[in-house]
């Protein structure tokens, strides 16, 4: 099982801040893709995927990001601290 | 060092004053706040800021710890609130002590572009009209360059 976060306009979008999934996709990509497969809301949050940043166990990293037993992935826009 | 996340508001004097004292061979202080800013139409009525609690702290503290190392700090200090806030409110402050202010000045700065693009926060500005969430600015990704 990975937790799988979304926050911001993200979390609006899914409708859901996170949500535990079982999943056999190996990379941050494919989990995309795999949750684009799922419903609409999805394919709405990642139309545009150079507007969002991806963490995976909190480390913020690619895409192409391996998920090789990763707990957690984080889905957001780019951040806007300060 | 020290890295506060908190929702509460916090007192910038009390908290240079205790920074001032950490360390004896202190020379430079730099210090920013942060600000609530109003819009142009003075039409803002509060910020929400969300953040990702977990990362945030780590994320921040990893920041920290580079700008000791690479600016040989004599201490560092960032404090972040997150929720509700409103026009005028302290969001943020960051402190950096060295031994002399060039360092200082750099890290500071060093700090508040970190802080802008890397630390998991996303605020949402609530106006009479409605909502949005703030865009981030390109200027802001660049200004990490040029550490």
């Amino acid at each position: 099982m990975i937790k799988v976060l979304y926050f911001a306009w993200v979390r609006e979008r899914i409708g859901v801040p996170y949500e535990m999934l079982e999943t056999q996709s190996g990379t941050v990509m494919e989990l995309v893709e795999e949750l684009k497969q799922k419903e609409e809301r999805y394919q709405v949050a990642f139309s545009d995927l150079s507007a969002l940043k991806v963490a995976v166990d909190q480390e913020l990293c690619e895409f192409d990001a391996r998920l090789n037993g990763a707990l957690e992935v984080a889905f957001f826009p780019p951040m806007t601290g300060g | 060092m020290r890295v506060s996340v908190q929702l509460d508001d916090f007192d910038i004097g009390k908290e240079l004053d205790l920074f001032r004292n950490s360390k004896s061979n202190t020379g430079a202080i730099v210090s920013f706040q942060g600000i609530v800013r109003n819009n142009s139409e003075k039409s803002l009525l509060n910020m929400d800021i969300e953040q990702y609690p977990g990362m945030t702290q780590k994320a921040i503290s990893k920041y920290v710890v580079t700008a000791v190392e690479r600016w040989s700090l004599n201490d560092a200090l960032v404090i972040h609130r997150h929720g509700k806030l409103f026009p005028g409110d302290q969001i943020m402050m960051v402190a950096t002590a060295a031994m002399h202010r060039h360092d200082a000045f750099q890290s500071a700065e060093f700090l508040m572009d970190y802080l802008k693009s890397r630390a998991p926060f996303w605020k949402k500005e609530i106006t009479k009209k409605g909502y949005h969430w703030v865009e981030s600015v390109l200027d802001d990704e660049k200004s990490l360059e040029r550490w």
